[in-house]
């Protein structure tokens, strides 16, 4: 059973629907013993750091979450749900994150060549940097759907695929049970799918 | 290296898709859901989905319509038509939209753009722009084309982008349905005032219109169609590949 946590951001609709299609049962949930008993947990989102890190704290998911995380349950960030996994962002302004993954979140805009749009709209291309629990059903350089202005910097320990945008940029993160993706894994098609099939599967590396 | 997107646009009418769809393999070619499955296994980037219903009737099939697809169709889906206000953007967003974009709503109310992008964030607004030449400028239309607003094209688009729009759909009035080619000239003007992925519409007749529009304008991040689609002119399976054979990098 995975746990879909619910903090008023993001399109979870279209995540859930991509589990069940898997064949996976998912909830939508901010119930704190419905994500104690769930196997798994997703944190979604999109929108701004600042404003989904004060929602997670305010609905309590955030000390939540730092517990789940320190039993040893798999923990899966996804776009700004994997950028709040990591130590603190500077998208307007500097935000504390969950702290989970060593690393920050700094903007794209003076770090990539002036030519290139921001934010990063469309599918890229992963290039693996070293095994992940993720991995087990797609290739490298398969192609997968990414959103966002602000990328994760300082995280060798975590890093586990990049993709090439104007520099090499974090897509994937694995520290044990701490799992996070840049990228959109129910919205890259089959691939993503195959992501998220990998995630439930719980592939021990 | 990111790739180029290939964007199928549908138009929904209480609840079917019009603009004659001929496929000689697909049952009901009428039905959204159907066609976006079919476009989405077919290498599809991207979805979008417009709702040309006026009637609250229509706008609720729409919004079944819209939640079936999201529940079977796992690529980025954008809406549009009928959007005014945040509660329009909440209502589809709900439903599984990704992306919504707003049109004659940002001419009318054009703090929709701001207070969307602090909401949902700025990945989430599209900019739909109508552009008509009139008296050697460019012009912003509103209602379908219908309305001359008299705004300067670019100003506008630059306005809104700084609002919060992080994404423009630019669609030429002067080429649309002509199918002879993009309209480079507006679509180079728009990419050279803003810093956002600008997608080009209107005017593709051929593979070789989007092969001309990303050799020609490199900062182009995707090409939107319909009929061209729809009437099974072109495959988006061709039109990859012999975009990939001109070295534009896309999907397979």
């Amino acid at each position: 059973m995975i746990a879909i946590l619910d903090y008023g951001v993001g399109n979870l609709f279209s995540l859930r629907c991509s589990l069940n299609s898997i064949g996976e049962e998912a909830f939508v949930t901010s119930d704190k013993e419905e994500i104690q008993k769930a196997d798994k947990l997703i944190l979604p989102g999109v929108g701004a750091f600042g404003d989904a890190i004060k929602k997670l704290e305010a609905a309590g998911l955030a000390d939540l979450l730092r517990e789940e995380a320190e039993k040893g349950k798999d923990i899966l960030g996804i776009c700004l749900g994997m950028q709040l996994l990591f130590e603190k962002s500077y998208e307007y302004g500097e935000h504390k994150g969950l702290g989970l993954l060593k690393g920050e979140i700094v903007p794209m805009e003076g770090s990539i060549p002036k030519d290139l749009p921001i934010p990063q709209i469309g599918w890229n291309s992963l290039r693996f940097t070293k095994p992940c629990s993720l991995f087990g059903h797609i290739r490298e350089g398969d192609f997968v759907y990414f959103v966002h202005s602000y990328y994760a910097d300082g995280c060798e320990e975590s890093l586990a695929a990049v993709t090439e945008y104007g520099r090499e940029m974090t897509a994937a993160v694995q520290n044990g049970n701490i799992m996070g993706c840049q990228f959109h894994p129910e919205k890259s098609g089959s691939v993503g799918l195959n992501i998220l099939k990998a995630f439930c599967e719980g592939a021990v590396l | 290296m990111i790739t180029k997107r290939i964007i199928p646009c549908l138009d929904v009418k209480d609840g079917r898709v019009v603009k004659g769809i001929r496929f000689k393999d697909l049952g009901d070619v009428s039905s959204p859901v159907t066609l976006a499955k079919y476009y989405s296994e077919a290498g599809a980037d991207e979805l979008v989905f417009y709702d040309i219903t006026a009637s609250f009737e229509g706008r609720k099939l729409f919004s079944d319509i819209l939640r079936e697809t999201a529940s079977q169709v796992f690529i980025p889906l954008t809406v549009g038509g009928g959007i005014n206000t945040v509660e329009d953007f909440d209502r589809v967003l709900k439903c599984g939209a990704d992306k919504v974009s707003v049109n004659s709503g940002a001419i009318r109310n054009p703090s929709v753009v701001s207070e969307a992008a602090k909401l949902y964030g700025d990945q989430c607004v599209v900019l739909s722009v109508d552009v008509k030449r009139v008296d050697g400028s460019f012009h912003i239309f509103a209602k379908g084309g219908r309305e001359d607003t008299g705004m300067e094209a670019i100003e506008w688009i630059r306005r809104c982008v700084g609002e919060g729009a992080g994404e423009v759909v630019v669609n030429s009035m002067d080429t649309d349905g002509v199918k002879q080619g993009f309209d480079l000239e507006l679509l180079k003007k728009v990419t050279e005032a803003v810093h956002v992925p600008v997608i080009a519409s209107g005017g593709a007749g051929g593979i070789e219109d989007f092969i001309e529009l990303f050799q020609s304008i490199p900062e182009i991040s995707a090409g939107l169609a319909a009929s061209i689609f729809h009437f099974g002119e072109v495959t988006i399976a061709d039109l990859k590949q012999e975009l990939r054979e001109n070295n534009i990098h896309v999907r397979l």
